[in-house]
């Protein structure tokens, strides 16, 4: 049975063989903050963090990645960029807006200050059908504000 | 007071004469411009929770006990089953039921499209429920497919009766012209992709059945099953708190929620069916794909003298026959009008309403030949537009309710006259240039809508009223309306909706109307509760109500006198409260109530490889009084891009011997990314519409998708000279356009040079 430390937290997953990560997040843990849009890692909206790296938590098979640290939007509830999406308001419907957050963390993790080039380039596998996407784009640019 | 009246409804362009029941307490607008809340820029009420991942949608609602159900479709887009037994799925682990044609309306035996449910088949896991599917023993006999339009309508397999409209004299129109122009123009399926696919989790609870659905319409949900069912509305309670999109898409039940309902029934269980994305691309409606064969006839001077069109609606198996023609017949003043529409019926999958359903579509072919004919008269394309401006509706005569379309045109043209600049940054093989296009749309809601608000004896508020806010953040603009009325704090408003047990009838969140037809009920209520809060003041400081008013929260008189908190007034309620309650008025009688507006693009056009990019897209609307313009632009962003996506990379693709669909995941059917947007500036006339409603406010959510391909479009021209007649334009269609620019360029050259 997989270990995993989801958001500081250890966790023993019951869960199947061919389970993804983010049905054991889902549907074991009750993580519902992830949500899974298309179901075959076109998305982005399942988005977590692996070990500090944005992954596609829908294509990635739970026992595959057995004592990995999982960060989810769940953890990440006071991280200023949450505050910043919701001043910016980059996000509408919100259904993608977790799997946003979580890629927008990462890469300021990696770059506190992205350009506007690195913001697209990184954010561009986030889909979001409302369009929030200047607003994201703001909100990422203004998060330390 | 309630009273009866006789009045005409619309949604997305479709009318019908209704008799309705309204109530409405006479409030005056406020005046034009930013209120002390009203007007200005609020953040969502519920965007923590939605960002945070803490917001339940339909998706994330697990009940104890639910089981999970998948939808055996047709694989072929024309098929019969002649024998279908779906008892062998009962065998496999987990499942707890399985239907085919004959247990449920909603299963067919005649598939008309690929996607066509079935049978269905619930079990402990969606996995398992999906596995099953292979044991069902099915035959399916396949059919010959009708997939092209025209031939449709040649052998008169269509959807309704065609739709002729006509005024004045076309034909005469089309001799008294000094030029005419003819273009065809086709636009192709689009699918609306909301992020939460469709889906529903239904219950029964003793006699009473709990569906919680992703919709855009619960009161709308409540009636369909009620009326298919034949049990009482009041049986059947809707939930939708959050929903993740729906752009028209889920205004109905659909089959899926049936399936889990016939499933909960039999199971006595609750029943999730949630569509995958696959499914959600096969079967949930599309944008249709249109042929528009048009015809202008102007003056030398740019006067219209006549608009021809002849639209085919490729409806798909089934659906109806969106306005396409309705920017021919409103947007413009011409005398002399003729269209004729017909819906094609197509082994394809049906169509829905999808964010301004035809007018989209019509607004691209009308206003690229628009272009055509400025540039064969030399006339400026904007001031073709000005000299062809409708002082009242062009269709009926009626005067508008309010009209700033001259003053959006007045605001492009600081936009519209960079084109010089531009034009000049071309450089041998990326030309650039810039477009516009005008837009016309209904958005003025309408009755019956009701809200409710409590005032408790902390002197804060709660709005409640069953409608949805589908991520538009009419949610927002509800609190705002409640505390602008109140004179409390926009921070001591709290909305509760998505629940049709929970709070009265309230509007579809479709045809831009959530706020203008929710809107004036809101303030209609909070101005009753005022009204109650004010009669309890005068009568605990002795004073005349008439001199009494809530301003930021604290009771005042108008001579000063009197400064108190509103909650050590209402604190006499204890854990008692206000209640107060408003409806929705009639829309203004014989007045047409329409939005407005104009978009100026700018893009780059490779001439030698077709791709094209846009580069900035100016938008100016005017939809009435705004509520909160940080949501409004948002919205006006939103409709852009989904615009572009329109214009440039989406198009749902078959099979053209089978008809089956090519693009059912998001890698191959392409929707915009953040890497895809163009600078866009937005701005509102925001003039309160003094003829409608308390509010003077119109609907935004449809309008800025609405000129979006016809300013690309005509941009490209400007830029290259090459006339697009499809969407997409891709790479292919550019390169054909300038090729035939090309080849235009040559004939019109003189002989031997």
């Amino acid at each position: 049975m997989p270990e995993l430390n989801v958001n500081g937290h250890m966790y023993e997953v019951h869960a199947t063989v061919g389970a993804t990560l983010a049905e054991a997040l889902r549907d074991e843990l009750s993580l519902t903050g992830t949500k899974v849009a298309c179901g075959e890692g076109h998305c982005g909206a399942c988005t977590v963090l692996l070990d500090g790296i944005p992954t596609l938590s829908c294509i990635t098979l739970v026992h595959a990645v057995d004592g990995a640290k999982v960060t989810t939007i769940e953890g990440l509830r006071d991280h200023p960029m949450v505050q910043s999406f919701v001043r910016a308001d980059a996000l509408q419907c919100g259904f993608c807006t977790p799997g946003q957050i979580v890629s927008a963390v990462a890469l300021v993790g990696t770059k506190r200050k992205p350009s506007t080039e690195e913001i697209r380039h990184a954010m561009s596998g986030n889909l979001c059908r409302c369009g929030a996407y200047p607003k994201i784009e703001e909100a990422i640019r203004t998060w330390q504000d | 007071m309630a009273r009866l009246i006789r009045t005409e409804k619309e949604v997305e362009g479709r009318y019908e004469e209704v008799w309705l029941v309204v109530d409405e307490d006479a409030l005056e607008q406020w005046p034009a411009g930013p209120r002390e809340i009203v007007g200005r820029p609020a953040e969502r009420i519920d965007g923590l929770e939605r960002a945070r991942g803490e917001a339940v949608y339909t998706a994330d609602v697990k009940l104890p006990g639910m089981l999970h159900t998948a939808v055996l479709r047709s694989p072929y887009a024309h098929a019969r089953v002649p024998r279908i037994d779906v008892s062998p799925a009962l065998a496999q682990p987990g499942v707890h039921a399985a239907i085919g044609p004959a247990d449920l309306d909603q299963l067919q035996d005649e598939c008309g499209y690929q996607g066509t449910p079935v049978a269905a088949v619930c079990a402990d896991t969606y996995e398992q429920a999906r596995a099953a599917l292979a044991a069902i023993d099915v035959e399916w006999a396949q059919l010959d497919v009708v997939l092209d339009p025209d031939d449709a309508g040649a052998r008169k397999q269509l959807v309704g009766e065609p739709r002729e409209r006509a005024r004045g004299d076309y034909e005469a129109g089309i001799a008294e012209a000094d030029v005419v122009v003819q273009g065809e123009y086709r636009t192709q399926v689009v699918l609306h992709n909301s992020m939460e696919t469709h889906q529903a989790v239904v219950q029964w609870v003793g006699d009473t059945l709990e569906v919680y659905i992703s919709t855009q319409y619960i009161w709308g949900i409540r009636e369909e099953i009620a009326e298919t069912l034949g049990i009482p509305g009041d049986k059947i309670r809707v939930v939708c708190h959050y929903m993740g999109g729906g752009f028209g898409s889920k205004n109905s039940p659909d089959d899926f929620t049936f399936i889990a309902i016939e499933l909960a029934k039999r199971t006595a269980r609750p029943v999730r069916c949630a569509l995958t994305r696959r499914e959600e691309n096969l079967a949930t409606g599309n944008r249709n794909a249109t042929i528009q064969r048009l015809t202008i006839g102007a003056k030398a001077d740019g006067t219209l003298t006549a608009l021809g069109g002849e639209y085919v609606n490729a409806t798909g198996w089934s659906g109806w026959s969106s306005p396409v023609e309705g920017p021919m017949q409103q947007l413009y003043s011409c005398p002399n009008v003729k269209t004729t529409t017909y819906a094609a019926r197509i082994n394809q999958p049906p169509m829905k309403a999808f964010r301004a359903p035809g007018f989209v579509e019509g607004t691209f072919g009308l206003e690229a030949l628009l272009d055509v004919l400025a540039a064969k008269l030399e006339i400026d394309p904007l001031e073709l537009r000005r000299r062809n401006y409708a002082a009242n509706d062009p269709a009926d005569d009626r005067p508008y309710s309010g009209k700033n379309l001259i003053e959006c045109y007045r605001r492009a043209q600081p936009h519209w006259d960079r084109r010089h600049e531009v034009r000049a940054r071309s450089t041998a093989t990326v030309k650039r240039g810039v477009g516009m296009a005008s837009q016309v749309w209904y958005g003025g809601g309408g009755p019956p809508s009701y809200a409710w608000i409590r005032v408790g004896s902390d002197g804060r508020a709660t709005v409640v009223t069953a409608m949805q806010d589908i991520g538009t953040g009419t949610k927002t603009a509800m609190a705002q309306i409640a505390a602008e009325e109140l004179g409390i704090p926009f921070e001591h408003v709290t909305v509760t909706l998505g629940d049709s047990a929970r709070g009265p009838f309230a509007s579809i969140s479709a045809g831009s109307s959530t706020i203008p037809s929710m809107g004036p009920a809101v303030r209609a209520a909070a101005a009753d509760a005022k009204r109650q809060i004010l009669e309890i003041a005068a009568q605990r400081h002795e004073l005349d109500e008439e001199q009494l008013d809530i301003r930021s929260g604290n009771v005042v008189s108008a001579d000063g006198k009197l400064d108190t908190p509103l909650e050590e007034l209402v604190g006499l309620l204890e854990s008692a409260q206000i209640l107060g309650s408003g409806a929705r008025g009639p829309n203004p009688a014989g007045m047409q109530v329409l939005t407005f507006g104009v978009q100026v693009a700018e893009v780059a056009v490779d001439i030698e490889t077709g791709e094209v990019w846009v580069d900035r897209v100016a938008a100016i609307h005017d939809v009435g009084r705004v509520i909160n313009p940080l949501g409004a632009e948002s919205q006006i962003e939103g409709g852009i891009i989904q615009g572009i996506g329109h214009t440039l990379s989406e198009q749902r693709l078959h099979d053209p011997r089978t008809g089956q669909i090519l693009t059912t995941s998001l890698d191959a059917y392409k929707l915009p990314t953040i890497a895809d947007v163009p600078e866009i500036v937005s701005e509102l006339v925001d003039e309160p519409d003094t003829h409608l409603t308390n509010l003077g406010s119109k609907g935004l959510g449809e309008p800025p998708i609405i000129p979006t391909a016809a300013a690309i479009a005509n941009a490209i021209r400007d830029a290259t000279g090459a006339e697009v007649h499809e969407l997409p334009i891709s790479r292919e269609e550019m390169l054909r356009a300038l090729k035939d620019a090309k080849e235009r360029e040559r004939d019109a050259a003189p002989a031997g040079i």
